[in-house]
C-alpha cells in the first residue's frame, strides 16, 4: 500500500527529470542559435565564397528549419552519435570517452575525500555549537565560499608542486599509468576541488543536523534520560539521513561544475578542459554535446537527491 | 543614527576594504603610478620601491594593472548585478502579486534555466556570441536574474498573504499602494543582503570566465584575466598570478562580511525599523 | 520526611532562581531572571497546578524539576529536591537516570514531540527499557493497559502506528501513556490540552485525570487556563513574571482567592452584557450561502443564513474547520460564494471585492486574530490609523493628526503612541491599534475574527470591555467569530453555532443557550470547562447518563 504510493512518486520524479532533460537539450540547442551566422561560416571562415557556403550548408543540412535540425541532433544524441567536431573533424563521442572517464575519476577522488570530511566537520560544528570550533569552521566556510577556484588552485600549486616539489604541477594522466601514479597526478586538483565544495557542504550539513537536533522529539528523548549517543543513534540519525544525503547530492552536482576551472588550472585532460578549449574555438557541436553531458549529470544528481528524500520520509512510507 | 562602534569588527573591516577597492577603481587614472600598457621593466621583476607589486609577464607595472583591472572587474560585476536585480525583482514581484498564468510561465522558465549550471550555460552561449563587454554584462545579468527572481517572488508571496496586506486590499487600496507601500518596505532588507551576495557571485563568475579566456578580452584585462596572463609564472615560483586572485578573494570576502551583517541586523521582520 | 498532610514529600523546591541569556538582534546579550524565589513542596500522589500568563515562568519551573533548561535557560539558585536528593548536585549521568524513570514529561504539542521515524509503541516503552525498569514484553503489556485506561481506540494495535497516523487528541493521550509507562513518581504536564479543540479537550482531560488517580503518580500541571487546572489539581500556584503570587488548595484559590491578581484571573470573562432585542431591519443579511475552495472542490460552507442587526453583536461559534472564518471571507468579498447572497442595508453586495464601492468597503471593517501580522511593521501607529482617514475621507496634515489622537484616546492609549512602530507595542496595545484602524473608517459593521484568542485572559478581557464600550458609543454592529463560549456569553446578542460548514443552531443568545439543545450544541456547551471545582466529574457523568439514556 505504502510502497505503491512511493513508487508512483519516484516514477513521477524520474519522469520529471527526463522531461527536464529534454527541455534542457532544447534550451542548449536554442542557446547556440541566438546569432545569425552558422556552422558553415565557422568552418570556412569570413573569406568563404557564397557558393562554397551554400554547398556546405546543403551538405550539412543547415537549410532545414531549426526545429528539424534540433530533432536530428537529438536523435543523434539518443543513439550515441554526438556528431563531429568542426575544429578537427573527429567524432565527438569517441574523443569524449577518455575525457569523461578522467573527469569522473577526479570528481570521485574529490568526493571520497570531501563527503566524509564535510559530514564530520558538520557534526563537530553542531556538537560544539557557538564554541570556538564552530566559529573557526564557519569562518573558514565564509572564506572558502568567497575564494575563486584559481586562487586555491595556484596557491596549492605554488607550494606543493613548485616549492616543495611533492606533486607534479601539471596533472597529466594517460592510460598506461598505474593507479598510484594517477592518484599522485590528481592529488592537487582533487585537493583544490575538495576545498571548493567542502565549506558549502559542511555548512549545509550543519544546518540539516541542527534542524533535526532542535526538533521537539529530540527534547522528548533527552527528557526520557537517553544518553547523547542513544539520542543521536535512535532519534537524530534516522531523521537526519535524508537531509544529509540531499546535501551531499546537491554538492556533488556543484562539484561537477567546479571541475571545469580546476581542470584548466592543472591542465588536466578532462571534459571541462575540452569544453573550454572548444568554446574558445567556437566549435558549436562539441560545446552542445559537452554542455548536455554536464547538464545531465547535474540534473541526475539533483533527481537522486529528491528520490532519497522521498524514500526517507516516514509519512510517505507509512501513509495513513 | 548608526553608531560605528556598534558595527562588528568583521563587518567594519569588510566595509573599509570594500570602500578602498571601490575608491581605487573610481580614481584609477589619478592614483595609478604608470600607464596601463606601459612597459616599465623586465618580465616578472620582484617588488621594489618603484614597483610595489613588481612587474607582470610583459614587464608592466603590476600595481597599475591591478588598479585598472579592479576598475573593469567592479564595473562589469556591478552592471551585471544591477541588471539581474532590476530584471529579477521586477519580474518576481509582478509574478507574486499578479499570479495566474504569468506566474506559472515565469516560474517554470526560471526552473528550467536554473536546472543547468550557470557556468555551463554561460559557456554554451558565449561559444556563439561575440566577445564584448556588453555581451558579458547581458549574459551574466540575465543568467543571475533567475536567482533574484526566486528570492523576490518568495519574499513577496510571503508578505502578500499576510494580514496587513489583506487589510489593505479590504480597504480598497490599488495595486501600486500594495506593492510600493505594503510589500516593498518589508522586502527591502532581504533583497539588500542578497544584493551583496549577487555582486560576489558576479565578481567570481566574471573572474572565472576571464581566467578561462572567455571573459574580458586582451588588451584590456580584469583581475581574472590578469591571473590568466601571469599563470605561467607559478611554475617558476613567481606568485604574480596570486595577487589579482587574492584581490578577488579580498573583495568578495569583504562584501560577504558586510552582507552577512546587513542580513543579521534586519532579518527579523517583526523587529521593526532597520536602525532600531 | 512527612509533611503536614502526613504524606511523604516527593518534590521540594526551595528558593528557585532561573536565568536566561537573551540574544536580541543588534544588542549585546544580556541575562534576565525568569524565575525568582519560588519555593513549594509536593507530596506523593498530589497534583499541583502551575498557572500564569505567558512569560510567567511556569514551564521553566516544570522542566527544572527534571534538571532541564530549554534553550540557554540556566538554574542559578536554590535547591530542587526530588525523592530526598538535590538534583542540582547530580551530574549528567545522575540526571539521565532521573529523567524518564522518576520524572516524566508530557509536552503541549505531542505531534512534534513524537519522532516521526518510529512507531508509537517503540517510543512509549523506550524509557522503561533504557532504564531497565521492565523488559520489552512487560513494558508493552503495560503500555496496552495504559492505552486502554486512557480510552484510546484499538489499544492492542494502536502502538503499531506511526505518529502521523493518529489524531492530535489521541497522540496527546499516547504521550501521557508514554510518561506513565515507566512508573514515574512525578509527571510534568506542560499545557497538554491547549492545542486541542474544546470538545476533544474534555475527553483528554478526563483521561489524564483518571490515569493520575489510578497510578497514584504526582503531577505538575502547567496551563494558562484556570478553569482547566481547577478540574485536575489538588492545589494551585499562581505565577506572574517569574514570581509566586498565591499558592493554596484548589478550592480556596477558585472560591476565595486572596490576592488581587488571582481574583482578576478567577473573575475573568464574567462581563455582564444585557442582550438587545433584534431590530426589524438587519444591517447585514447572509442568505443561503454555499462556498468552496479549489474551484468548488472542497465545500466549506453549506446553505448558511444569518442576520446581523444594527448596533448588535452576532457571535459565530465553532471549532477549527467549522467554516466560521470562511464565512468572514465571503462577507468581505475575498471569497465569492458559489450560491447565495450577502446584502448590506437591504441592497445586495457584489460578491467580489473588486466590484464593491469604496463606501461598501468603508462600512464593513475587519479586525484580525494576530494583531502583529495585521499591521505593517514598517509603518508607525499614526500611518496605520491615519491611512483609512486619508483614504476614505481625504483628511490630511493637522486635521488627520488630530483625528488620530482622538481615536487613540478612544482606545484608551493616548497620543504619545502615534510615533511608535508595532514592534514597540504590547500584544493588547497592538490589538487596540487594530480596533482604532477599523473605527477610523466609521464603519457600521466590524468583523472580529478570534480577536482575543491570542491574548492572555486579563488582556483579552480588557479588549472585550473596550469593544462593548465602543458599541454603545458608536452604535456599530459586530460579527464576532470565536471558538470560546465564555467570550460569546460575554458579548453576544445573538449566536450562530457552526459545525462542519453548516449553521446548526441560530437565534438570540437566550434562545441558543436555553435547552433543549441539538446534539452538537449540547456537546460544545458541556465541553467548556467552568471555573468550578468538580465540574469535570459532573460533565462526564452527564455524558454517561446521556449515553445510557439513548
Amino acid at each position: 500500500m505504502g510502497s505503491s504510493r512511493i513508487l508512483i512518486l519516484i516514477a513521477q520524479r524520474i519522469a520529471m527529470g527526463v522531461l527536464l532533460l529534454f527541455a534542457v537539450s532544447a534550451l542548449i540547442f536554442a542557446g547556440t542559435q541566438i546569432l545569425p551566422g552558422d556552422v558553415a561560416q565557422s568552418i570556412l571562415g569570413q573569406a568563404a565564397t557564397p557558393q562554397a557556403l551554400a554547398n556546405l550548408r546543403e551538405e550539412l543540412g543547415l537549410n532545414d528549419p531549426a526545429i528539424v535540425r534540433y530533432f536530428r541532433w537529438l536523435g543523434g544524441v539518443l543513439t550515441g552519435d554526438l556528431g563531429t567536431a568542426l575544429s578537427n573533424g573527429r567524432d565527438i563521442a569517441s574523443s569524449l570517452e577518455d575525457r569523461l572517464g578522467n573527469t569522473l575519476f577526479l570528481a570521485a577522488i574529490a568526493a571520497i575525500v570531501s563527503v566524509p570530511l564535510a559530514i564530520l566537520l558538520g557534526l563537530l560544528a553542531v556538537r560544539y555549537r557557538n564554541g570556538a570550533i564552530d566559529k573557526i569552521i564557519s569562518g573558514l566556510a565564509l572564506a572558502s565560499t568567497s575564494l575563486p577556484e584559481f586562487f586555491i588552485g595556484y596557491v596549492l600549486m605554488l607550494f606543493f608542486a613548485v616549492k616543495l616539489q611533492w606533486f607534479p604541477s601539471v596533472s597529466t594522466v594517460y592510460d598506461t599509468m598505474s593507479f598510484v601514479e594517477k592518484l599522485r597526478a590528481v592529488a592537487l586538483p582533487a585537493t583544490a576541488l575538495t576545498f571548493v565544495v567542502l565549506a558549502h557542504m559542511m555548512r549545509m550539513t550543519r544546518a540539516a543536523i541542527l534542524n533535526v537536533m532542535q526538533s521537539a522529539y529530540i527534547e522528548t528523548a533527552e527528557l526520557k534520560g537517553l544518553s547523547p549517543f542513544q539520542i543521536i543513534r535512535r532519534h537524530a540519525f534516522p531523521n537526519a539521513v535524508a537531509p544529509i544525503v540531499n546535501v551531499v547530492m546537491l554538492n556533488l552536482a556543484y562539484l561537477v561544475v567546479g571541475v571545469v576551472v580546476i581542470e584548466v588550472i592543472f591542465v588536466y585532460p578532462g571534459l571541462g578542459q575540452y569544453l573550454v578549449d572548444h568554446v574558445t574555438k567556437r566549435d558549436v557541436p562539441v560545446v552542445q554535446a559537452v554542455g548536455l553531458i554536464f547538464a545531465a549529470v547535474y540534473i541526475g544528481l539533483n533527481m537522486i537527491a529528491d528520490i532519497v528524500a522521498i524514500l526517507a520520509n516516514p509519512r510517505l512510507r507509512n501513509p495513513r | 543614527m548608526l553608531d560605528i562602534r556598534q558595527i562588528p569588527i568583521g563587518a567594519l573591516l569588510g566595509l573599509i576594504i570594500t570602500t578602498l577597492l571601490v575608491l581605487s577603481a573610481i580614481l584609477a587614472p589619478l592614483i595609478a603610478p604608470y600607464g596601463i600598457g606601459q612597459i616599465v621593466g623586465g618580465v616578472w621583476e620582484p617588488a621594489t620601491s618603484e614597483h610595489w607589486l613588481g612587474t607582470d609577464n610583459l614587464g608592466r607595472d603590476l600595481l597599475t594593472r591591478m588598479i585598472y583591472g579592479g576598475r573593469i572587474t567592479i564595473f562589469i560585476a556591478a552592471l551585471a548585478t544591477a541588471l539581474s536585480f532590476i530584471l529579477g525583482s521586477v519580474l518576481g514581484f509582478t509574478a507574486a502579486v499578479v499570479g495566474g498564468w504569468f506566474d506559472t510561465i515565469m516560474s517554470r522558465l526560471v526552473d528550467l534555466l536554473m536546472s543547468i549550471p550557470t557556468l555551463i550555460f554561460g559557456l554554451v552561449v558565449l561559444s556563439v556570441l561575440p566577445s564584448s563587454t556588453l555581451t558579458l554584462i547581458l549574459v551574466m545579468g540575465i543568467l543571475d536574474s533567475t536567482r533574484v527572481y526566486r528570492l523576490a517572488r518568495a519574499v513577496a508571496v510571503d508578505i502578500n498573504v499576510m494580514d496587513f496586506v489583506e487589510a489593505a486590499k479590504l480597504r480598497g487600496e490599488g495595486r501600486a499602494w500594495i506593492i510600493f507601500r505594503e510589500i516593498l518596505p518589508n522586502a527591502l532588507s532581504p533583497l539588500v543582503a542578497e544584493l551583496g551576495l549577487r555582486f560576489i557571485f558576479a565578481v567570481l563568475f566574471l573572474s572565472a570566465l576571464s581566467f578561462l579566456g572567455l571573459g574580458v578580452q586582451p588588451p584590456e584585462s580584469d583581475w581574472g584575466g590578469m591571473v590568466r596572463e601571469n599563470k605561467e609564472g607559478i611554475v617558476f615560483g613567481i606568485p604574480a598570478a596570486l595577487i589579482p586572485a587574492g584581490a578577488i578573494a579580498a573583495l568578495s570576502i569583504s562584501v560577504n562580511l558586510v552582507a552577512d551583517w546587513v542580513l543579521n541586523r534586519t532579518s527579523d521582520l517583526k523587529g521593526g525599523r532597520g536602525n532600531a | 520526611m512527612p509533611d503536614a498532610g502526613g504524606t511523604e514529600t516527593l518534590l521540594d523546591i526551595r528558593d528557585l532562581r532561573i536565568e536566561a541569556t537573551v540574544y536580541a538582534p543588534g544588542e549585546d546579550p544580556r541575562d534576565v531572571v525568569i524565575v525568582d524565589g519560588i519555593s513549594f513542596k509536593l507530596a506523593k500522589g498530589r497534583v499541583l497546578g502551575l498557572i500564569g500568563e505567558s512569560g510567567a515562568g511556569k514551564s521553566t519551573i516544570g522542566l527544572s524539576s527534571m534538571g532541564y533548561g530549554r534553550g540557554g535557560v540556566r538554574i542559578t539558585g536554590g535547591e530542587i529536591i526530588v525523592n530526598g536528593r538535590d538534583i542540582r548536585k547530580l551530574g549528567p549521568r545522575g540526571l539521565r537516570k532521573l529523567r524518564g524513570s522518576e520524572v516524566c514529561y508530557v509536552a503541549q504539542s505531542a505531534a512534534a514531540a513524537f519522532n516521526p521515524a518510529h512507531k508509537l509503541m517503540d517510543q512509549v516503552v523506550e524509557a522503561a527499557l533504557r532504564h531497565g525498569t521492565a523488559n520489552r514484553r512487560e513494558a508493552e503489556a503495560r503500555a496496552v493497559e495504559l492505552f486502554r485506561k486512557l480510552s484510546l481506540p484499538n489499544p492492542e494495535t494502536i502502538g503499531k502506528r506511526y505518529p502521523h497516523q493518529v489524531s492530535g487528541g489521541q497522540l496527546q493521550r499516547v504521550m501521557t501513556a508514554m510518561a506513565l509507562c515507566s512508573k514515574p513518581d512525578l509527571i510534568v504536564f506542560d499545557e497538554p490540552t491547549t492545542a486541542l479543540d474544546v470538545t476533544t479537550q474534555i475527553d483528554v482531560l478526563a483521561a489524564i485525570k483518571d490515569a493520575i488517580a489510578d497510578t497514584h503518580v504526582a503531577a505538575l500541571y502547567i496551563t494558562h487556563d484556570l478553569a482547566v487546572v481547577a478540574q485536575v489539581s489538588d492545589e494551585i500556584m499562581v505565577l506572574r513574571h517569574g514570581k509566586m503570587i498565591e499558592h493554596g488548595e484548589t478550592r480556596q484559590i477558585i472560591e476565595a482567592p486572596r490576592k488581587d491578581y488571582t481574583k482578576a484571573l478567577v473573575s475573568v470573562r464574567s462581563i455582564e452584557h444585557e442582550e438587545k432585542k433584534p431590530a426589524t431591519q438587519p444591517i447585514l443579511r447572509v442568505e443561503d450561502v454555499t462556498a468552496a475552495y479549489g474551484g468548488g472542490v472542497v465545500r466549506v460552507l453549506q446553505d448558511v443564513s444569518v442576520d446581523i442587526f444594527p448596533g448588535q453583536t452576532l457571535a459565530v461559534v465553532g471549532e477549527s474547520g467549522s467554516g466560521k472564518s470562511t464565512l468572514a471571507r465571503v462577507i468581505t468579498g475575498l471569497l465569492p460564494p458559489l450560491e447565495g447572497t450577502v446584502s448590506f442595508e437591504g441592497r445586495p453586495l457584489p460578491p467580489r471585492l473588486a466590484n464593491r464601492t469604496k463606501d461598501d468597503l468603508r462600512e464593513l471593517q475587519m479586525i484580525y486574530q494576530m494583531a502583529d501580522v495585521a499591521m505593517n511593521p514598517r509603518q508607525t501607529v499614526k500611518t496605520i490609523i491615519g491611512r483609512p482617514l486619508e483614504f476614505y475621507f481625504g483628511m490630511r496634515g493637522a486635521e488627520r493628526d488630530r483625528r488620530v489622537a482622538e481615536l487613540l484616546e478612544e482606545i484608551e492609549m493616548g497620543k504619545g503612541f502615534a510615533d511608535r512602530y508595532p514592534a514597540e507595542l504590547s500584544g493588547g496595545q497592538k490589538q487596540r491599534v487594530c480596533i482604532a484602524r477599523a473605527l477610523a473608517a466609521k464603519p457600521k459593521l466590524i468583523i472580529c475574527d478570534e480577536v482575543t484568542s491570542a491574548l492572555d485572559p486579563l488582556v483579552a478581557d480588557g479588549i472585550l470591555k473596550l469593544l462593548l464600550d465602543l458599541q454603545k458609543r458608536e452604535d456599530v454592529a459586530y460579527l464576532f467569530i470565536t471558538h470560546d463560549l465564555a467570550t460569546v456569553r460575554a458579548i453576544a446578542d445573538s449566536i450562530a453555532v457552526m459545525y462542519q460548514g453548516k449553521v446548526v443552531r441560530y437565534g438570540t443568545k437566550t434562545e441558543v443557550l436555553t435547552p433543549p439543545y441539538d446534539d452538537y450544541t449540547e456537546l460544545l456547551l458541556s465541553s467548556v470547562p467552568e471555573m468550578e471545582v468538580g465540574w469535570l466529574e459532573k460533565a462526564i457523568a452527564g455524558r454517561r447518563m446521556e449515553a445510557a439514556g439513548n
